[in-house]
């Protein structure tokens, strides 16, 4: 590794010429980026209609869903949701949210656009590479929504797919016959492309950085980018044979998964000798790392975006990529706290629960840097500073349950209740989300030369702030009570009195997902007819704020930028106010 | 756990990059490591999981390798060796001035090893049909299944490596300017590994199956 490159003049390939090459099938990654952005998009929408429906089916029950007939005959005759389908929308709503919206949006479809700004590059290092990527990332959600329009329907295991129930076929339930096929097919091909993508990210991060810029000048985002494509290396790397492993026990008739006299349906499994706890084991080894995959994006998207309005050089920056590092490192030695309940040794458990909590460590500091660098500054309320403090509330908020989390002897009473589920909506869920709405609120002006409108960016912070508290926070108390999670429907006794705390649940999902409408209707709006963006509205100091809103094709007009200084210049004495840019020539005066 | 090392080789002879050629990227190379890592950490979770799954049940059999298996493995050595030495021969004749294209005849090394390339991929094919020759298919046993598996995947990652090698010696061949060293370097150090990656899966299949 060297700390300056040679000036990032290796990557030419002409100006793209007809609708399909440039906008289609396009090398270039500005628009590949904002592919991703859009795939995302309609996932999320997705997502969250998924979320809506077992939302109105837990809080009513007996009230027939209009419409839904149309989508599954079977699955919800009549517009009522059975207990099987009501696993395929969970399964769903779960597969589709953490692989193509917080994997997509945030590192793909962000990252994609602005890593190679950040460092002065002109494209990434394999734009080829970098169009497959994407085109494969579509195939798989095409692959994994074509499971809704089959004869059974979507799988119904989780976004989990924990075996045996995964593995043996149709007998586990409707959907577990093409559905859970599908949904490995799916899964197997994004873990490829991820895979592509990540090997891009790293080798552009390496070797296409621009005259002057070392890895320590690197904007904090670029930095989060970078260690979440090395996780991302490592993980899907796992993830990937386990797929094929998994298709195999279902299609070839092996038996990796599946043990011994097994009876499922009344049907004895013609499989002997496999290992349920396998699966369990290379699925988390991928899945723990993956939470860190669709949060440390986030991390560095509130790192570089807190100092901008702050107007003060982010505290400790040298800690913060310290920290970020001791995450991804960590995030592969915690794996086992999602099997606490799986029979495993409470000795072993504890090996689990020590890098637990250790790793709670960095990430406070992080907290803290944060915390530190808005400690006394003169604040300026944009909307995408509100999202960054509305994304350190709701971490810190999911992150203190986690801490009860990672004690196996509290997990093992938690861990199938809605606790759990409120946990990992506020860590992972919602404070990805607010980073993508940061990044969004921020980097429009610089992607389509649009300003959006501030107005309805501070309605739509607040309705959805106050909104996924209501949300999420009440699920806490329902885990404490012993409300299971993954259930269909409450007719135990002991859960009756709990329905209501469903239905106000329910309600306040519908009017967060309504406020999000304010959203789509500002980001369409603004992408064609906002105010025209200067190149640098929000008098920040990396490099995408040093070419044109929308920059060029080769992002710098053929003038590769040389940089002086890190992105960490604010509140000095610069030319053009309390800030030096990263490319200005002149020296910094404090 | 899988170790991967570098391919044996001293540093070429080369001069340095006169003035004409631009500063050549090392991205290709960095690529390929960047693979290397990944491949070694997909063959290192199917390693965990064969390790697990023999030992917790009573279904493994064991059986004996197909003897071509070792033959195959001595081609593929020879490949590795001629790659080496195309790669060497072609970027110390490309520091020579005037001499930027390799002739064709330079490349004769080249297709030796593309072709060994596919004769191993055959061997291969045959050991399959020696073994599915004894009633030994993928799901009669997890050590089969596993044989097939790691042989199969191993198979599909030599057949990437092939593809990557033809697609240096089509720019060898329509090569005006310099010569495409980096390619060329991260094709051969592709290939390297693949032949690393082989030894240590017949080592751990003559040990487990």
């Amino acid at each position: 590794m060297h700390d300056t490159a040679a000036p990032a003049v290796v990557h030419h390939h002409a100006p793209p010429q007809g609708f399909l090459r440039k906008h289609v099938f396009s090398l270039d990654h500005k628009v590949i980026g904002k592919q991703y952005l859009d795939l995302a998009l309609v996932a999320v929408c997705t997502g969250m209609v998924l979320s809506w429906l077992m939302r109105l089916h837990l809080a009513w029950p007996t009230q027939p869903i209009p419409g839904l007939e149309k989508l599954s005959p079977n699955g919800a005759a009549g517009g009522l949701i059975t207990p099987e389908y009501y696993l395929s929308l969970m399964t769903m709503h779960g597969t589709i949210m953490v692989f193509f919206v917080l994997t997509t949006a945030p590192f793909a479809g962000f990252g994609n656009y602005f890593l190679p700004i950040q460092v002065g590059a002109q494209d990434m290092a394999f734009p080829r590479i970098n169009m497959t990527s994407f085109w494969l990332t579509f195939v798989a959600f095409l692959v994994l929504i074509a499971s809704f329009f089959i004869h059974d329907g979507p799988a119904l295991s989780g976004w989990t797919a924990y075996a045996p129930l995964s593995a043996v076929g149709k007998d586990a339930g409707p959907g577990q016959g093409l559905g859970q096929t599908l949904w490995a097919v799916s899964i197997a091909i994004f873990c490829i492309a991820q895979l592509l993508g990540s090997l891009n990210f790293i080798a552009t991060t390496l070797d296409l950085r621009t005259k002057g810029m070392s890895l320590a000048r690197m904007p904090f985002s670029t930095w989060s980018w970078f260690i979440t494509a090395v996780i991302g290396l490592i993980a899907f790397a796992v993830l990937m044979p386990a797929c094929i492993l998994l298709i195999l026990d279902r299609v070839a008739g092996t038996s990796f998964f599946i043990p011994a006299g097994l009876v499922i349906s009344d049907r004895l499994q013609p499989h002997a000798g496999g290992s349920p706890l396998l699966w369990q084991h290379l699925f988390w080894f991928f899945g723990h790392p993956e939470v860190y995959i669709a949060i440390l994006p986030g991390f560095g998207i509130v790192s570089h975006i807190l100092p901008v309005f702050a107007r003060k050089p982010l505290l400790g920056p040298r800690v913060l990529i310290g920290c970020l590092i001791g995450i991804a490192f960590l995030s592969y030695t915690v794996w086992g706290h999602h099997m606490f309940v799986s029979g495993m040794n409470p000795f072993s458990a504890v090996l689990f629960s020590v890098p637990t909590l250790v790793i709670t460590i960095p990430a406070a500091i992080v907290t803290m840097l944060w915390i530190g660098t808005i400690y006394g500054a003169k604040l300026r309320f944009t909307t995408p500073a509100l999202f960054c403090l509305g994304f350190v509330s709701v971490f810190v908020s999911g992150g203190i349950s986690g801490f009860l989390l990672a004690q196996p002897s509290i997990d093992t009473y938690l861990h199938a209740t809605y606790f759990v589920v409120g946990h990992f909506h506020f860590v992972m869920g919602v404070a990805a989300m607010f980073g993508i709405f940061a990044a969004t609120y921020f980097w429009l002006p610089k992607m389509f030369g649009r300003m959006m409108n501030e107005t309805l960016g501070k309605w739509h912070f607040w309705l959805t702030f106050i909104g996924v508290y209501c949300v999420f926070m009440p699920m806490h108390y329902l885990g404490l009570a012993g409300n299971v999670r993954r259930y269909a429907e409450f007719t135990d006794d002991y859960l009756k009195p709990l329905i209501p705390l469903h239905r106000f649940i329910t309600i306040a999902a519908l009017f967060t997902g309504a406020a999000q409408l304010i959203f789509l209707f500002n980001l369409i709006r603004s992408r064609f007819r906002g105010p025209k963006a200067p190149d640098n509205p929000w008098e920040a100091t990396s490099l995408e704020w040093s070419t044109t809103s929308p920059p060029p094709l080769d992002n710098f007009g053929g003038r590769p930028p040389v940089v002086h200084r890190g992105p960490n210049e604010y509140g000095v004495q610069g030319p053009a106010g309390d800030y030096v840019m990263q490319a200005a020539p002149e020296p910094a005066a404090r | 756990m899988l170790t991967v090392t570098s391919p044996p080789s001293s540093p070429p002879r080369v001069s340095p990059p006169t003035a004409t050629q631009p500063p050549e990227s090392k991205a290709a190379e960095t690529g390929v490591w960047m693979g290397i890592a990944t491949i070694s950490m997909s063959f290192a979770a199917l390693t965990s999981a064969m390790v697990v799954r023999q030992s917790g049940a009573p279904d493994w059999q064991h059986f004996q390798l197909p003897p071509i298996l070792y033959f195959n493995t001595l081609i593929l050595l020879m490949s590795s060796l001629t790659l080496e030495s195309a790669r060497r021969r072609i970027t110390a004749a490309a520091g020579q001035v005037g001499s930027l294209v390799p002739p064709v005849q330079r490349l004769a090394e080249l297709y030796l090893t593309l072709t060994l390339g596919l004769l191993f991929v055959m061997g291969q094919v045959v050991a399959w049909r020696q073994l599915a020759a004894q009633g030994l298919f993928l799901a009669t046993s997890p050590s089969s299944a596993f044989f097939y598996l790691f042989t199969a995947l191993h198979g599909l990652h030599l057949l990437g490596g092939l593809v990557g090698l033809l697609y240096v010696l089509h720019r060898l061949r329509q090569a005006t300017g310099p010569v495409p060293r980096t390619a060329l370097g991260a094709a051969t150090l592709y290939w390297h590994f693949m032949d690393v990656l082989w030894v240590y899966l017949l080592a751990l299949l003559t040990i487990r199956v």
